[in-house]
């Protein structure tokens, strides 16, 4: 028992060393791992350009604060002062701010754009949220399968298990299926659902939408790396909500043509990349 | 000074009738608030108790004490008794106490209601809670009951419906009670803008509750016919929408965020300027920037729901509309630190608890900024970073305001001081203890950590250790807060009418303790 506990106490120690190890899937990780399609580094300089923001206001407002608690304390014998409104501080302070969210606002507005267009895509595949796993379908080529958790995280999940959780490789974080895309495709996803909201995110992807029952929901990305990537669902749905992992693994086209035809697929269509939008919604 | 305020009326001046009647029948803002606060604490510590064996499950990775069904029971419970339970009701508490006494009314303007708005909440609770041990299990689809999911629950279903109308009707009655007071009873020469900024900001509230109420109460009634009756408001086979309900739901809950916010704008309002010895700073901007805060909330509420597939112009309305609450709240913030400004201030526990609430709500306010930037949203969305977000606004932001009231009117309510060194160890405690727990939910979110997950990947394993190490310190510390009101009830030293010697409003003139009838004859305002 404790010497599990100590374990993290040591991670302590190495903190830095770990995130300069491994910035994607370190312990003590603080801020958003990089990512690696077409829109992710705009998502994230946003991010990091709020937070930036953010803490300059917050690291001079608390200092003023802090100087205000050590000055202007009674035990300094300071006499107060009986100001209680001064107009010029306070357009100042009213209009800094709105400036700083019109700065913000217009990279934000084309983010939105930019996140949406998802037309012209080179592949669609169908995700289906279920009660507690995910169901794929490449609309363009037949493949189609479940993934669920894989069975070594299922087995140590359970409650009294008695298996030590850390020494499962991805832990709640791998399945039995991936879902494999090439790199450098535009690959739209249909989101929908089968009996409760669920979301699909895999945070280095940088997408996240709710999979509704009886609506179908959009994304896409354009992965600019090959790799295995990991999320999981990220909308409450049910016991298992904790337990329904997603694994992308993208590869080159080469290997996705083969796996295509691995998995009972129509090569033939791997590499269509005309197919408009309105001849895969029919395919559904 | 008690005679100052003794009545020229013809019968006597009867005190509190004996014995558990007392509280039971009683129709009296003191007595009424206090059963509130009392209750408000016990839910405080019932749904904390649930927050520790949340944490204590997340202490590590792997499933070691919960089931995931029941975790999912104990994170749905924690919210509603901590929203509707705890921090609505000592609001609630805190408007009984003193509304009247700081507009210079003798009582609260509909007595009875106001006895039967808090009896129905015990009733409630006890309903909601009681489910936990139904067939099923208890609601475990998360407070915000989206369905279908919610529609999933066992037998606790129509219970939990039941629970959330009574408590929509107590809190209808609490905010009409509140409104036709602060109209109505006012003493001469109070006008609207000399009003304290705490019935300000509770006047705005209770219109909140009153527009906002009645939505939550359709919502779910919708649902139960949803379950039971064969409608399909919001299944997608019957030609329903899911998302309908997301949108009402949140057109109710983002007012309702608000609601649980800004009386404690106003508790800080008060006490700031008590113990900087100096007015206030923007008096009539801070009025003017509650109401506007108020007016945004009803045109804010799908930024919860970004994820949830809605048009871009949608998403660029929510966007901007929410993107605006900064600006208000910006003003509020630099109007508390200007009050602050060239003071001479002094430390008491209340002063520590409403300065801890002006830098950690601000922090809450960051991340809410944040999360109004749609495409970061889409990563910031329902994970962690989310939890830390709102808990800094209702933790260090509510629950913090709550503190500092009680401490700050504690004398005036029993009539003695508390131990001010018990105080400041419970401020100390709960300030390290709070910062530990959330702040670390931050990076877990921003790393990849979903909310309401009971066990998690290995990655995330260090940041909840010591969010559940700052979870602990936090949870016993409020032991601490018992042990100061029950050490100042028993042996704390007599307060003074005054109690705090920059404090200015009418409650301050009464007697400490405060007289049965706070004003019997209605005070001179200059």
């Amino acid at each position: 028992m404790f010497k599990g506990l100590w374990k993290p106490s040591c991670a302590t120690v190495a903190v830095l060393g770990l995130l300069a190890v491994n910035p994607a899937l370190a312990a003590w990780q603080l801020d958003m791992p990089v990512g690696v399609t077409t829109l992710s580094d705009m998502i994230r300089d946003l991010h990091r350009e709020i937070l930036i923001i953010c803490t300059i206001i917050a690291v001079v407002l608390f200092a003023v604060i802090a100087y205000a608690l050590f000055a202007f304390r009674k035990s300094r014998n300071v006499k107060a002062a009986t100001f209680s409104h001064n107009t010029t501080a306070e357009v100042i302070w009213t209009v800094i701010p709105i400036l700083i969210l019109i700065y913000m606002a217009v990279p934000s507005a084309r983010g939105i754009l930019e996140i949406e267009d998802a037309g012209s895509p080179d592949m669609t595949i169908k995700v289906t949220g279920y009660q507690w796993k995910w169901g794929y379908e490449y609309l363009d080529n037949g493949v189609s399968f479940f993934a669920n958790l894989d069975e070594l995280s299922a087995e140590a999940a359970r409650l009294d298990s008695g298996i030590d959780v850390r020494d499962i490789k991805h832990y709640l974080r791998d399945v039995d299926n991936r879902m494999v895309v090439p790199v450098g495709k535009k690959v739209r996803i249909l989101l929908t659902a089968n009996d409760v909201i669920h979301s699909w995110w895999v945070p280095q992807l940088y997408i996240k939408k709710d999979a509704i029952p009886g609506f179908i929901n959009e994304m896409w990305f354009t992965a600019t790396k090959t790799g295995v990537f990991r999320g999981q669902c990220t909308e409450l749905c049910g016991r298992g909500h904790g337990y329904m992992p997603i694994v992308v693994e993208v590869v080159s086209e080469e290997d996705y043509a083969a796996w295509v035809i691995e998995n009972g697929g129509e090569p033939s269509m791997v590499s269509t990349t005309e197919i408009s939008a309105d001849s895969s919604v029919a395919a559904l | 000074m008690s005679e100052a305020v003794s009545h020229d009326s013809h019968h006597d001046d009867h005190g509190p009738a004996k014995g558990l009647t007392r509280w039971l029948f009683t129709t009296n803002h003191k007595d009424i608030g206090t059963l509130y606060l009392i209750f408000s604490l016990i839910m405080f510590f019932t749904g904390g108790a649930m927050a520790l064996i949340i944490r204590a499950e997340l202490f590590q990775p792997g499933l070691q004490f919960v089931d995931p069904h029941f975790f999912n029971q104990l994170t749905t419970m924690h919210a509603l008794l901590m929203v509707f339970g705890a921090v609505m009701p000592a609001f609630v508490g805190l408007a009984n106490w003193l509304l009247p006494m700081m507009i210079g009314a003798p009582d609260m303007a509909l007595p009875r209601m106001n006895n039967w708005s808090f009896w129905i909440l015990p009733f409630a609770f006890a309903m909601l809670i009681s489910t936990l041990f139904m067939q099923g299990g208890g609601p475990a689809g998360g407070w915000t009951l989206y369905p279908p999911l919610v529609l999933q629950t066992g037998d606790a279903f129509p219970f939990m419906i039941f629970a959330i109308h009574l408590m929509g009707i107590s809190s209808i009655m609490g905010s009409i009670n509140v409104i036709v007071t602060i109209l109505n009873m006012r003493a001469p020469g109070m006008t609207l803008l000399k009003m304290p900024l705490f019935v300000w900001t509770w006047l705005i509230t209770a219109y909140l509750l009153l527009a906002v109420m009645p939505v939550l109460a359709g919502a779910v009634t919708m649902l139960l016919t949803d379950k039971y009756f064969g409608t399909s408001f919001f299944l997608g086979a019957g030609g329903g929408d899911p998302v309908l309900f997301q949108h009402i739901f949140w057109f109710f809950g983002h007012p309702e965020v608000y609601i649980m916010i800004l009386p404690a704008f106003g508790v800080v309002s008060q006490i700031i300027p008590t113990f900087a010895r100096k007015p206030l700073f923007g008096y009539e901007a801070m009025v003017y920037a509650t109401a506007t805060i108020a007016f945004l909330s009803f045109i804010v509420w799908a930024h919860h729901m970004f994820t949830s597939g809605m048009p871009i112009a949608g998403q660029m309305f929510f966007m901007f509309a929410t993107m605006l609450i900064a600006i208000p709240t910006a003003v509020k913030v630099f109007n508390w630190t200007a009050t602050m400004w060239r003071g001479e201030m002094t430390f008491e526990t209340p002063m520590l608890f409403a300065v801890a609430f002006v830098i950690l709500f601000t922090i809450g306010g960051f991340s809410g900024l944040m999360l109004a930037i749609v495409p970061a949203d889409y990563q910031y969305h329902d994970t962690y970073f989310v939890v830390a977000h709102f808990h800094y606004v209702l933790v260090p932001g509510a629950v913090f305001s709550i503190m500092a009231a009680t401490y700050y009117w504690l004398p005036k309510w029993t009539g003695k001081m508390y131990n001010e060194t018990l105080g400041k160890t419970h401020f100390w405690l709960s300030m390290i203890g709070v910062n530990v727990l959330f702040f670390p939910q931050h990076f877990l979110g921003l790393a990849g950590m979903p909310r309401r997950i009971p066990d998690y990947a290995i990655q995330f394993a260090d940041f909840n250790m010591v969010s559940s190490i700052g979870a602990l310190i936090f949870g016993f510390s409020q032991l601490f807060f018992v042990w100061v009101i029950i050490d100042c009830v028993r042996n704390g030293k007599q307060a003074t009418s005054q109690v705090w010697e920059g404090a200015e409003g009418l409650e301050w003139t009464l007697p400490s303790p405060a007289p049965y009838h706070s004003f019997e004859t209605a005070p001179e305002i200059k």
